[in-house]
C-alpha cells in the first residue's frame, strides 16, 4: 500500500467506528431517555400506559399507606394536581410527606396508579431536586430558589 | 487571627501566581534566564502560601471556630477529629480550596523535579500552571471566599451531612482532585510546547510520569467513590452513570488515551499533534468536570449549595482555558512536523485503534453527560439519561477495545504479524473461552452472553499474562534463565502487563455482579429468615446504640449456611443528632470476592400496636463484587510500578538523547 492508502485505510477505519458509535447514540437518544413530568403536567398531557417517565412533586400530606409486606403508597402532587404511587420496596431515607420527591416508573393500562421502580434519595434534608423546584415554581406552590439552602 | 492570617495568605498567593503567569513567559522570549528562574521560586513560594492558607482552615476546623460561617455551616463540636478534618474539604469552599492547594503542589513539583527540563520549556510550562491557578484563586477569593466571618459568633455547627461523614469522604476527594489537577500539568506542557512550536519524543518523555501519575490517582480515586457509594448510600449499587461520576470518569478515558498515545510519541515520534490534542482535551474534561460539579447545573450528591455567579465565574474559566488552548492549537498545530511512519498492523496501529475507541467512548460519556442540559435549555423538555443509554452507547464499543487489549503488546513496532499474534493467543484465548464455560456450568441457567463476557475477562487478564511469558521466553529457554529473563524485564512492561491484566480483573467483576445478583425484600420480625445467594439471613434483634453524634437503631442478623451458623453481622438506621437526618449503614459480609449486602428500611407498625414488630429488610448476594475494585487497585498499582522506571523518571535521557536534547533542538524559541 502507499502512504496515501493506507492514511485513508486508517481513516475509514476510524469514520466507522465512529459512524457505529454515533449510530448508537442516535438510537439511545430516542429510545432510552426518560422525560420528566409533574402531576399537572399529566392533566393536559396523558403518559401512554408503559412508558418511563419520571414522576416529581411534593409527596402529599398524609398520603403515606403500607399496605402489606414491602409495597407501598403514596401521593405525589405539585398544588395543581395529584397522582397516586406505588413501589415495592424501600424507600429513601429522607423520603418523608411534605418533601420534594421523583420516582421513575410507568402507568399500567387502565389503572391512573403510576407503578414506580425507583424512588430518587435526597442526599441533604435542605435540598429540592432542580426539576421539581421548577415545576412547583410553574405552579406558584414554592418561591425558592434552585435549590433551597 | 490565624482565620486571617490564612486568608491574606490566599490574597498573597494570588499576587506571586500573578508574577508567575508573566514573568517566566517574557523571560522565556528573551531568553532572559533569571526572568525563567522567577517561575521557580514563585511557583514554590504560592505552593507555601495556599498550603498556609489551607492549614488555617484545617484549623479553625479542629478547634470548632464556629465564627467562621464555613466551619459554622459544615461542622458540630461533637463530630469525631477524623471528620473535623475532612470537613475542610466536604464543602464547596474548602473543596475549592483543596482543588487549588493540589494545583500549587503539581507546580511546585515541576519546579523541584524539572531541573533537566529546557530553561524556557520549564518556565512556559510553570506560566501556563501559574494562569490557571490565577483563575481559580480570583474565583475563590470573589465568589467563595472560605474564611468569611459571621456575627453574631454561633454556639453550635450545623454538623456536616451525614453521609459525608466517612472516612471514604477522607480519602476520596483528594485522591480524585490529584488526578483531576494532575492533568493540569499535561495541558501545561501542552500549551507550552504550542507556545514554543516545538515538540519532539523527549517531550512525550517529560510529560509521560506526570500523566501516570495522574492517571494513578484518578484511577484510586473513582475506584475509591465507587466502593463509597457502594457502601454508604445503601442502595447497593456501585456505579450509577451519575452525571458527576460521568465527570470524573471522562478525564480517565481521555488521560489513559493519552498514556497511550504519548508512549507511540515517545518511541516513534508519530502521533505528536494528536497527543497534544488530547492532552489539552484531557485537562478541558477535568475543567468540564469541576464546572458541572461546582456550579449546581446538575443534580447530584456532589453539589452543595449553588449560587449562579459561581457558575457563571466557572464557566468563563473554562471558556476561556479551552477556547484559548484550542484556538493556539488551531494556529500551531500545523507547523509541528509528524514524524515516523507505520504500517496500520503494528503496535502504533493498536495504540491509535485504542485511542480511536477509548476518545469515541468519552464523546457518547460526553453526550450522555450533556444532552440532558442542552435540551432543557433549547426546549425546556426535562429529561433523564441514564444507565440504558450508556449500556447501549459505552457498553458495544468496550467490547472490541477489550478484545484488542491483549494483542497490541505482542506486535512490534513499525510492522506488526496480526497472525503471529493471534497463534501466541491461541493459549490465552482457549482458557478464557474454558474459564467462562466453566462458570455457565457450575451456575445452572447462565445467560451465554454472561459466560462471552466472562471469558472477554479472563482472554484479557490471560493475554497479559502471555505478554510477560513471550518476553521472559517461557518454553524456548529452560525454567531459570526465563526466571532470570523476567526479573531482568523492565518495569514499565511489568507495569503495562499488571495494568492490563487488572483491567480484566475488574470486567469479571462487572460482568458477574451485573449477570448473577440476586435481592430479596422482606417484612421481618425477630426469628424470621430470609434467603439470598445460598445464604440463609436470619434476623435476631434490633438494638438502640448511641453513638457521638447519632442515635441508631442497630439490626443483629446471623448468617447461615446449610442451617449452620457461619458469620453474623449488624445493619443500622442512624439520625444524625444536628440536622435530624438518617441514614441507612449497611451490613456486608466479605465472602471470598463475594459480598452479601443487608440494608435496613421502614419499620412496620400493626394497626393498634403501640411498638414496631417488624422492619423491612433488603438483602442483596453480589458476586464477585470486589473484583471491580481489586482490579481498580491492581490498574493503579501497575501505573505505578511503571513509574519507578528508571527510563520514565523526569529528565533521565538515554545517553543517545542525551547529546540531541542539549543540542539545537530543545534551544528556547527566538
Amino acid at each position: 500500500m502507499t502512504r496515501k492508502q493506507k492514511r485513508l485505510a486508517v481513516i475509514a477505519g476510524g469514520m466507522g467506528v465512529v459512524a457505529v458509535a454515533a449510530a448508537l447514540v442516535l438510537v439511545a437518544l430516542r429510545d432510552e431517555i426518560v422525560f420528566f413530568h409533574s402531576p399537572s403536567d399529566l392533566l393536559t398531557n396523558a403518559v401512554e400506559p408503559g412508558t418511563r417517565i419520571r414522576l416529581g412533586g411534593l409527596v402529599a400530606n398524609d398520603s403515606l399507606n403500607r399496605s402489606s409486606g414491602t409495597l407501598v403508597r403514596f401521593a405525589i402532587e405539585d398544588g395543581g394536581s395529584e397522582v397516586e404511587v406505588e413501589y415495592n420496596g424501600i424507600l429513601p431515607d429522607l423520603f418523608r410527606e411534605g418533601q420534594g420527591v421523583i420516582t421513575e416508573g410507568a402507568f399500567q393500562p387502565g389503572s391512573p396508579v403510576f407503578v414506580a421502580d425507583t424512588v430518587l434519595a435526597k442526599h441533604d434534608e435542605n435540598y429540592m431536586p432542580r426539576e421539581v423546584a421548577d415545576s412547583l415554581r410553574e405552579q406558584g406552590v414554592w418561591q425558592g430558589e434552585g435549590e433551597a439552602n | 487571627m490565624i482565620v486571617e492570617l490564612g486568608h491574606y495568605a490566599l490574597i498573597i498567593a494570588f499576587a506571586t501566581a500573578l508574577v508567575q503567569s508573566v514573568l517566566p513567559v517574557v523571560g522565556a522570549r528573551r531568553g532572559d534566564q533569571s526572568l525563567m528562574a522567577i517561575g521557580d521560586t514563585s511557583a514554590i513560594v504560592s505552593f507555601l502560601l495556599v498550603l498556609l492558607s489551607f492549614c488555617a482552615l484545617t484549623y479553625a476546623y479542629v478547634v470548632s471556630d464556629f465564627s467562621v460561617q464555613n466551619v459554622y455551616e459544615n461542622s458540630h463540636s461533637l463530630k469525631p477529629m477524623i471528620y473535623k478534618i475532612s470537613g475542610v474539604w466536604g464543602n464547596h469552599e474548602g473543596s475549592m480550596l483543596l482543588w487549588i492547594l493540589i494545583l500549587v503542589f503539581f507546580s511546585a513539583l515541576v519546579a523541584f523535579f524539572g531541573r533537566n527540563l529546557p530553561k524556557s520549556l520549564r518556565a512556559n510550562v510553570l506560566a501556563v500552571q501559574g494562569w490557571i491557578t490565577t483563575a481559580f484563586l480570583l474565583f475563590v477569593l470573589q465568589t467563595s471566599n472560605p474564611f468569611a466571618r459571621i456575627v453574631p459568633t454561633p454556639m453550635e455547627g450545623r454538623d456536616l451531612n451525614p453521609i459525608l461523614q466517612d472516612i471514604g469522604l477522607a480519602i476520596h476527594p483528594p485522591l480524585l482532585y490529584l488526578g483531576y489537577v494532575g492533568f493540569s500539568i499535561c495541558f501545561s506542557f501542552a500549551v507550552a510546547a504550542l507556545i514554543e512550536g516545538r515538540i519532539d519524543a523527549a517531550w512525550a518523555r517529560w510529560v509521560r510520569p506526570w500523566t501516570l501519575t495522574a492517571w494513578i490517582f484518578l484511577t484510586g480515586g473513582i475506584a475509591m467513590g465507587s466502593y463509597w457509594a457502594y457502601y454508604e448510600l445503601g442502595w447497593g449499587g456501585w456505579w450509577f452513570w451519575d452525571p458527576v461520576e460521568n465527570a470524573s470518569f471522562m478525564p480517565w478515558l481521555a488521560g489513559t488515551a493519552l498514556l497511550h498515545s504519548a508512549l507511540v510519541m515517545e518511541k516513534r515520534e508519530a502521533l505528536k499533534i494528536w497527543t497534544i490534542l488530547l492532552a489539552i482535551i484531557t485537562f478541558s474534561l477535568s475543567l468540564l468536570g469541576t464546572f458541572l460539579v461546582r456550579s449546581g447545573v446538575l443534580t447530584s450528591v456532589h453539589t452543595f449549595a449553588s449560587d449562579p455567579s459561581r457558575g457563571v465565574f466557572i464557566l468563563a474559566i473554562l471558556v476561556v482555558f479551552i477556547g484559548g488552548a484550542f484556538g493556539l492549537f488551531a494556529l500551531r498545530a500545523t507547523s509541528l512536523k509528524s514524524g515516523g511512519l507505520f504500517q496500520p498492523i503494528s503496535r502504533e496501529g493498536g495504540l491509535v485503534l485504542n485511542n480511536l475507541f477509548l476518545t469515541t467512548a468519552t464523546a457518547t460519556v460526553l453526550i450522555g453527560t450533556l444532552y440532558p442540559l442542552l435540551l432543557e435549555t433549547v426546549t425546556g423538555e426535562k429529561i433523564s439519561v441514564g444507565p440504558p443509554f450508556f449500556n447501549l452507547t459505552f457498553g458495544p464499543l468496550m467490547i472490541p477495545l477489550l478484545l484488542a487489549v491483549p494483542f497490541g503488546p505482542l506486535l512490534a513496532w513499525k510492522r506488526g504479524d496480526l497472525l503471529g499474534a493471534a497463534q501466541r493467543l491461541y493459549v490465552a484465548a482457549g482458557l478464557a473461552l474454558l474459564a467462562g464455560l466453566i462458570v455457565v456450568y457450575f451456575t445452572t441457567g447462565a445467560p451465554v452472553l454472561a459466560a462471552l463476557a466472562l471469558a472477554i475477562g479472563f482472554f484479557v487478564m490471560f493475554g497479559a499474562v502471555t505478554d510477560l511469558a513471550l518476553r521472559a521466553g517461557v518454553g524456548k529457554v529452560s525454567a531459570g534463565i526465563a526466571m532470570r529473563r523476567l526479573a531482568g524485564l523492565p518495569r514499565s512492561a511489568f507495569g503495562g502487563a499488571m495494568a492490563h491484566f487488572g483491567l480484566g480483573v475488574m470486567v469479571i467483576g462487572i460482568v458477574a455482579v451485573t449477570a448473577f445478583e440476586t435481592e430479596a425484600v422482606a417484612e421481618m420480625a425477630p426469628g424470621e429468615t430470609i434467603d439470598a445467594g445460598g445464604y440463609t439471613l436470619r434476623f435476631d434483634s434490633m438494638d438502640p446504640n448511641q453513638g457521638p453524634n447519632y442515635v441508631e437503631d442497630v439490626g443483629h442478623f446471623t448468617v447461615l449456611r446449610n442451617g449452620a451458623e457461619i458469620s453474623r453481622m449488624d445493619s443500622a438506621k442512624r439520625v444524625y443528632t444536628a440536622r435530624q437526618m438518617p441514614t441507612t449503614e449497611a451490613g456486608i459480609l466479605t465472602r471470598g470476592f463475594s459480598q452479601l449486602y443487608v440494608s435496613l428500611g421502614d419499620f412496620v407498625t400493626p394497626e393498634g400496636a403501640e411498638a414496631p414488630t417488624a422492619i423491612v429488610v433488603r438483602v442483596w448476594w453480589k458476586p464477585q463484587v470486589t473484583l471491580i475494585w481489586i482490579g481498580s487497585v491492581i490498574m493503579a498499582f501497575g501505573g505505578l510500578i511503571s513509574l519507578s522506571d528508571r527510563r520514565l523518571r523526569v529528565g533521565a535521557p538515554k545517553p543517545h538523547r542525551q547529546r540531541k536534547a542539549g543540542g539545537p533542538v530543545m534551544e528556547p524559541a527566538e
